[in-house]
This record gives C-alpha cells, structure tokens and sequence, in this order.
C-alpha cells in the first residue's frame, strides 16, 4: 500500500511548528538576557529612553483551508529583519531597528464613511471578532523579491460585515498609523505623503484571500511588520497590504494611494502580481527569493502570485495591461 | 615622502579597497550576506564603485589646498583603478543574478530601462579610462591628449548618480549625500583656480 506524502516537499525543507517554536524561545531567552545585561550596563542612563521589549504573544489559532501549500518557510529571522515600512526608513534593516516606539496597546481601529454607523474596535476585541486562522501566503514585492510567511488573522469579509457598510460603499480605504513624533523617518528619509493610505475594490476586500492579519508564526505581529493589525493581499504587491492600521474607511469612488499618488506610471491602484506586465524600471517576469544563496534566489513569477484560481474572476472582462 | 612610508600607505590602501571585495566574496562562500544576497552584492559594488569614483576624483582639489598634499597623485590611479574594479563587478552582478546571461532580457532591459541604460552608459565611459591607465598609454597618448580623455570620468559619475537616483523609489533620498559630495567635488575645481590666478596676480603685482 502507498502512504502518501502530502507535498512533493521533502520532508527537510519544511520547518514544523514545534522546531520554530523551540528556536523562538530559544532566541527570545537571549534576546532577554542581552537586554537585561544591557540595561544593567546603562544603569540610569537618562538618555536612553526607557522602552519595554513587546515578546510577541503566542496566538490561539486554528487550521485554515485557505493556507498555501509545498513551499519552504521564509525564516522568521529574514521576515522580521527585511522591511518596507517606511516611516520607520528606507533601508530594509531600518523599521527592525527603528519600529520598537509603535505604541500598539491601547490601539483602536476607527470605521467611518459610508457605514449605517461609524463605529470604533479596540484591538482586543478584533482579535477576539472571529477564530484566527494559520495561513502560509506567498509575499511578493514589486520590488522584485519574495517571501513564504505563515500569517496569522481572519479573512478582511468577517470584520466587513461587522461594519454595515452602505450599499453606496465600492471601496474601502486603510489608513496606517502616522505620528511624526514617533516616525521621524517619515520627513528624514523620503518626500511621501503621509499618512500611508490604501485601498481595495469592494469585492476584491470581500475575497475569503483578503486577510486582516494579526500575527505571523503563531504570535501576534513584531512592530516592523505592521503590528498590531494589518492586512495581506497574496495576490497583489506587497505595498498593497497596509500596515499597522488606524482607520477603514468605506468610499464610494476610488480612493487616493500612497504609491500610485507617487509614481502613477509606477505603481497602479490594482498591482495585482503580473509576470506579463513589467514596471516601468525592471522586468517583473522573475523574483528573488529572499533567504536563498545568491545563485538559488532567481524563480519565475507566477499570475497573480499563483493565486488565480482564486481571484482571477474578479477581474473578468478587465485589461490588466492598462488596469496594471 | 619617504619610500617606505608610501609603501606603507599603498599597501594599506589596497587591503581596504579589496576588504569590500574580500567580505562578498566570504559572505557568497558562507551565505552570510544577510535576507538578499543578490540584492546585497549589487549594492555594494555600486556603492564602491560610486564613491571611489569620487575619492578618485578629490585628489586634484585636496591637492589645491596645499603643495604639501601633492604626493596623493601617488594614489589617483589606484583608486581609480578600484573604482572600475568594483564597477565590473556591479555590471557581473547585474548579467549574473539579475538577467540570468539571458541576453534578449539584457538588451531589453538597456533599450527599456533608463536607470539600466545610464549604468552601462556610465560603464562604457569608464572603460576607456581604465584601458589608458598604463603609463605606456600615458606616454603613447601624450599628457594633453591622455587628460582630455580622462575629462570622461565627469561624465562617468554624472551618468553614475542619474543611475542611482533612478533606481530608487520616487520621494526616496538616500542617494542625496553622494550628489552633494562631487557637487561640492566639481565646483571645487573652478573654485580653487579661480583662488590660484588670484594668488598669482597678487604675486605679481607685488
């Protein structure tokens, strides 16, 4: 009889749960120990503002049939310390350095616009909206690199009809977190609108893919990465999915983006992930794979990110070339 | 300067041009160049290259300064021998990891893409300088001609910065300190000799 394996993924590549787990303790009993030890060395030192290390808290999360399959994990370590969070920085080290002043407790989400009510959620109570879900999305930034990452969060639908919006809302727009005091890179390292705003098509936010996303390995979201609350749009560039969010806002006409309102020719208001269609700058035909030896790192990118099967139909009848 | 402290200097001056060099290539070896490797070697190599580029060309202003500093001559070369160095292995990095040696995508990518199109014409700019830095060619070519040639390293770290800006994101500015350096580097020249034929007038009315 043939047992059969569930992936042509042998069983090395992929790094289980408990092992990620294991290595996590193990690097936050360090990561604990060097604090401490730093702490001790500084003593009173009233220069340094005092700042509490946020562990991420391990999430209670259950299966998800919407997760990808047969890839190899992007580590944590690479998912963490490899960022585009620009009012944290333009290097892809900064947001790791610079995100620990996010101040994500207490953090509340405003929903206004066309909604029976505007309404406002204290993050405990989204985590608690509908059961988190484990789901592996490929990443891909129009940046031409990409990622494996196990998501954690619950499909954006869920939280949607929590909000009532008004047959006249046709897109949804997300607002990120803005504080110059907290984000000084904001004005030190780029000449961008902020705050960060991004938007979805009604039906495309409606999409069981759309995820509004909590944490990422089992625990809730590291500063860098967008915490407390952000979303994932697997089919769509990276920038797409906004970060740390403070308002969600439902319109009834497109509404304004950060990268398109920067460099329209550049960067379109759908970016779905498109092998066919090139950035003005490079050729979006391959990505590299982040984590990989330099020369193991070229792949061939996929049609909507290889997600088609799933959201090709909202996009029927569409030119994607001139709707890039 | 004595012999031996020039010796001295040289040597120390290409152990830190190869360091760059020496810990990609460790870091190719080990898989120690952190999430992006691709993207880290092609960085690095253009960052050195820009800004050899520029030390190469802040000999001649640094010498203005003092008759004292004239034995950094010693050095120009060198630099900017290194600087072409690391600018090949920028263009390797791009041919290699970026285009696969796939040349249909390299000549696509020259025809479609500015910032490609500005880094190889910087290249090609480079290119002629480096074959004529042998002191046989200095000779065959003679000074005045050889230094009208090598007016192209100019227009080598124009077109240089024009790539770099162009291969970053609208609103993004990290390229900004580089531009002021040989900004500052190219106005220098007129500015020191316009210091110099001033000096000179006073001498001689004096």
């Amino acid at each position: 009889m043939l047992i059969g394996k569930p992936s042509g993924i042998p069983s090395s590549e992929i790094t289980s749960r408990e092992d990620y787990f294991r290595y996590l303790s193990r690097r936050r009993f360090l990561k604990g120990a060097a604090a401490a030890a730093g702490a001790a060395a500084l003593g009173a030192n009233q220069f340094i503002a005092p700042r509490t290390v946020q562990a991420g808290t391990k999430l209670q999360t259950v299966q998800s049939p919407l997760t990808t399959t047969g890839e190899q994990l992007t580590t944590y370590d690479d998912i963490t310390h490899y960022n585009n969070f620009y009012e944290f920085g333009v290097d892809k080290g900064d947001p790791a350095k610079n995100a620990g002043g996010l101040p994500t407790r207490p953090w509340t989400v405003k929903v206004e616009g066309k909604v029976a009510k505007p309404l406002t959620f204290d993050i405990d109570d989204l985590l608690k909206l509908h059961p988190l879900e484990d789901r592996v999305y490929r990443h891909r930034c129009v940046e031409a690199w990409s990622m494996v990452i196990p998501w954690v969060g619950y499909s954006l639908s869920e939280f949607i009809k929590q909000c009532n919006p008004l047959p006249s809302a046709k897109y949804v727009q997300f607002l990120s977190y803005y504080n110059t005091k907290v984000e000084k890179w904001t004005y030190e390292d780029a000449t961008i609108n902020w705050p960060y705003s991004e938007g979805l098509r009604m039906d495309e936010a409606m999409n069981p893919l759309t995820l509004l996303t909590f944490g990422l390995y089992g625990e809730t979201l590291p500063n860098q990465d967008g915490a407390p609350v952000r979303m994932v749009l697997p089919w769509k560039y990276g920038f797409k999915s906004a970060k740390s969010i403070v308002t969600v806002r439902f319109v009834d006409k497109q509404p304004p983006t950060t990268w398109n309102d920067q460099a329209p020719s550049e960067y379109g208001f759908y970016s779905n992930v498109n092998p066919n269609v090139d950035h003005p700058r490079w050729s979006q035909k391959t990505e590299r794979r982040i984590g990989l030896p330099f020369y193991a790192q070229r792949r061939t990118t996929l049609m909507f990110n290889g997600y088609t099967d799933q959201v090709a139909s909202l996009y029927n009848g569409m030119d994607l070339r001139r709707n890039f | 300067m004595n012999r031996k402290t020039l010796i001295l200097l040289k040597t120390l001056t290409w152990i830190a041009c190869l360091s760059i060099a020496v810990r990609l290539a460790w870091g190719m070896v080990s898989n120690d160049l952190g999430p992006d490797p691709s993207a880290a070697i092609a960085f690095a190599t253009g960052k050195a290259t820009i800004w050899l580029l520029a030390i190469t060309l802040a000999v001649t202003p640094l010498r203005r300064l003092s008759p004292r500093l004239n034995w950094l001559i010693k050095f120009r070369r060198l630099f900017g021998l290194f600087a072409f160095f690391y600018a090949t292995l920028h263009m390797l990095t791009y041919v290699a990891l970026y285009s696969g040696f796939d040349l249909n995508a390299m000549l696509a990518d020259v025809a479609k893409r500015r910032f490609i199109t500005m880094g190889v014409a910087a290249y090609l700019l480079l290119l002629p300088l480096a074959l004529t830095s042998t002191t046989w060619a200095i000779r065959k070519l003679g000074g005045k001609n050889w230094n009208r040639l090598h007016k192209l390293v100019y227009a080598a770290a124009i077109c240089g910065v024009i790539h770099y800006w162009w291969q970053v994101k609208t609103g993004v500015i990290t390229p900004l300190t580089i531009t002021v350096v040989l900004a500052v580097l190219f106005l220098a020249r007129p500015v020191t000799s316009w210091l110099q034929r001033r000096k000179k007038r006073a001498a001689v009315a004096a």
